[in-house]
């Protein structure tokens, strides 16, 4: 496990204005109540299939996904819930998808590892590991041809470090100049073996090797991933790629109903001391921040949460028919089967 | 009498007994050793073989596989883990120009003894990149053996028939099938590209494999109840199919209904009926029948993935429109 804020690079404390940390924490408790909400009802039997949540990650979501313009695009990975959120998806259309339900935002065709809303640059959740850095290349390839001014984000665990397409991908936007992030969510984890199992190199090493500069943030800290986020989506936008990596805290298993077994006690009963919420709270008391302001925050996710998932239960199933369009384009041609 | 088992506990005593009886073989993929396997299939192995031969990989697919590829060009039968069939997309360079090639490009020098276990298929709502039946596009390529093991007896000896053979073998397990009971025979023949008759019957045969086994036993009872008795052949192998078994029943029911849950377009089924047509056209009274899954991806939701599985409802009905 990283121990976070010792490994980290020094960032200057409290240049964030406080208005703008009010913002960032109202997206982290918006990502931690929906989360804890999905949990309890998985548990529930509400929500078919399988689903990975980043409760203790949400700092990294909240602050990178915050400095993005409304030109930039991302792509993430199975962990994805938090970045989605964070980008402002609707959250009814959010909870329908997750329950599978005809309203949602993919239609229910996808579920939990695929969420995706084009019209915000959002290419998508993946159920494969790795997927998202290929097509964040694109993206930035996109934006770079098509002189949009925009970045893209890749989102990739720990765990992706192993699959060739980093490598690759690094190459590439390293050769092409591409306005790229490559934003690292390490946790420490990947399924149920430790990072050190698993990658024998440093990213940092691994960005140096191909002249793509590095940074390492504590990503439970949010104000600490809001800046270094600024920094690295604005360098890449003229200046090529940037690696950004987060070390975080992965709350719950690998995924809902994970007993964590190969995980030591004492590590899961410390996880909440590094909780980003806490400390962002903590910060903005600090601040001059009213404890009544952050328990109205608190209120308010509740309640916005409270009418998505009402309207996510009224909604009717998907239809099959109807998911039988969607497989080509309309166009003049018919596909055979 | 031995106590059942589930497949998926069938599956690691076939790991563990082939790794007891040579010492070439080995495990690798992603979590099979410290935890046992995502889905358990694993569990025990690294205790009892240790850390050299049963290894936990990195997420690196395409690499693991390709390593295997060496590995078995080296004196070693690795049995690799692809932890959900939809992943096997990135190791396919190695299984198709590496794998399958490696024995005829180099003429006939060697030959590449490993197996790719993997599970396929739906009915848990897994989604469009975690439930796909892919067995088709391996049974294309020429240097592979592809089987597709329905019961627990099965899940332990065709797997033992799998590392056994000197040829890549691709061995699809039904992750639905996993929690599965039933008993296993140590001593069962090993044999490679044959059938099992499921049932007998006169009227009709339906030929099918993997999960769809019990669609069509479930088929097969309400035919039964209607005075139809349908014959059921469990294929076992995709590549090589036992072509002796399925024109033997077709020259006994004289109509055919194929069913598999992979997409039906291009699929097992097409090959088998269109071999149907051209080698026992004489046998057949009626146009031979596919049941499979519709064009389209699979999807999550529970109305969505209900609607695309094969069920017994599409095979009662083929079968009955082959006796019409
Ligand atoms: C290509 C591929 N291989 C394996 C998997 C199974 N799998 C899903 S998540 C995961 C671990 C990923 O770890 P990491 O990248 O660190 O992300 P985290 O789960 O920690 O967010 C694995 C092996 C997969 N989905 N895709
Ligand atoms: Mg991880």
């Amino acid at each position: 496990m990283p121990s976070s804020a010792a490994q980290a690079d020094p960032i200057p404390a409290n240049s964030i204005p406080t208005d703008r940390r009010l913002a960032l924490h109202r997206t982290m408790q918006t990502i931690r109540a929906t989360e804890t909400t999905l949990s309890r009802l998985f548990a529930d039997g509400e929500i078919p299939g399988f689903i990975h949540l980043s409760v203790g990650q949400e700092a990294v979501a909240a602050g990178v996904v915050g400095a993005l313009g409304p030109q930039d695009s991302f792509a993430t990975t199975h962990r994805g819930h938090g970045h989605v959120l964070a980008r402002g998806v609707r959250l009814d259309l959010f909870f329908k998808e997750i329950m599978g339900r005809a309203g949602g935002i993919c239609g229910g065709r996808g579920g939990s590892m695929h969420v995706a809303d084009l019209s915000l640059g959002v290419l998508g959740a993946n159920g494969i590991v790795g997927a998202g850095l290929p097509l964040a290349t694109g993206s930035a390839l996109a934006h770079q041809t098509r002189r949009t001014g925009g970045v893209a984000v890749a989102f990739f665990g720990d765990g992706a470090m192993a699959e060739g397409a980093l490598h690759e991908c690094l190459n590439m936007a390293a050769l092409w100049t591409l306005p790229m992030v490559f934003v690292c969510e390490n946790n420490g984890w990947s399924e149920f073996s430790p990072t050190s199992t698993q990658f024998a190199a440093t990213l940092d090493k691994l960005g140096a090797a191909f002249g793509v500069p590095h940074r390492r943030v504590d990503g439970n800290d949010v104000a600490a991933v809001a800046e270094a986020a600024a920094e690295v989506v604005e360098a890449a936008r003229g200046g090529g790629p940037r690696i950004l990596e987060c070390l975080t805290t992965r709350w719950h298993g690998h995924f809902e109903g994970d007993p964590q077994r190969y995980r030591n006690a004492d590590e899961i009963a410390g996880l909440p001391q590094n909780d980003p919420l806490r400390r962002s709270a903590e910060a903005l008391l600090a601040a001059g921040v009213e404890e009544s302001a952050l328990a109205a925050l608190v209120d308010s996710v509740d309640a916005e949460i409270r009418d998505a998932l009402e309207a996510a239960r009224a909604d009717a199933l998907p239809d099959a028919d109807a998911a039988f369009r969607d497989v080509y384009t309309p166009t003049t041609l018919t596909a055979g089967a | 009498m031995p106590k059942p088992l589930r497949y998926v506990n069938a599956v690691a005593q076939a790991l563990n007994d082939a790794m007891a009886a040579d010492p070439a073989v080995m495990l690798m993929g992603e979590d099979v050793a410290a935890a046992g396997g995502p889905f358990k299939a694993t569990r025990g192995l690294l205790d009892a073989h240790g850390p050299e031969r049963v290894r936990d990989t990195p997420i690196s697919e395409a690499s693991l596989v390709g390593a295997a590829v060496g590995a078995a060009l080296t004196g070693m039968k690795p049995v690799v883990e692809i932890m959900f069939m939809d992943f096997v997309t990135l190791a396919m360079d190695a299984v198709v120009n590496q794998a399958a090639k490696a024995r005829f490009m180099f003429g006939g020098q060697c030959s590449v003894p490993m197996v790719l276990r993997t599970p396929h298929g739906g009915g848990l709502n897994a989604g469009p990149q975690h439930s796909q039946c892919l067995e088709a596009w391996f049974a294309h390529i020429p240097g592979l053996r592809v089987v597709c093991p329905a019961t627990v007896a099965d899940a332990y000896s065709l797997l033992r028939a799998a590392i056994e053979a000197p040829d890549p073998v691709v061995v699809v397990e039904n992750k639905a099938l996993y929690a599965l009971q039933g008993d296993i025979d140590v001593n069962a023949p090993r044999e490679v590209g044959k059938a099992r008759i499921d049932r007998a019957g006169r009227d009709a045969t339906i030929v099918t494999y993997g999960a769809t086994l019990y669609a069509a036993r479930a088929a097969a009872d309400r035919l039964a109840a209607e005075g139809i008795e349908a014959e059921i052949i469990d294929l076992r192998w995709i590549q090589p199919w036992d072509e002796e078994a399925v024109f033997a029943s077709v020259a006994k029911t004289h109509r055919v209904v194929i069913a598999h849950e992979a997409v039906q377009a291009f699929g097992v089924g097409a090959e088998i009926a269109a071999r149907i047509a051209s080698d026992a056209f004489d046998d057949l009274d009626a146009p031979v029948l596919r049941v499979g899954a519709p064009f389209m991806p699979i999807a999550f939701a529970k109305t969505l993935e209900a609607a695309y599985l094969p069920d017994a409802d599409r095979i009662v009905a083929a079968v009955k429109s082959t006796l019409a």
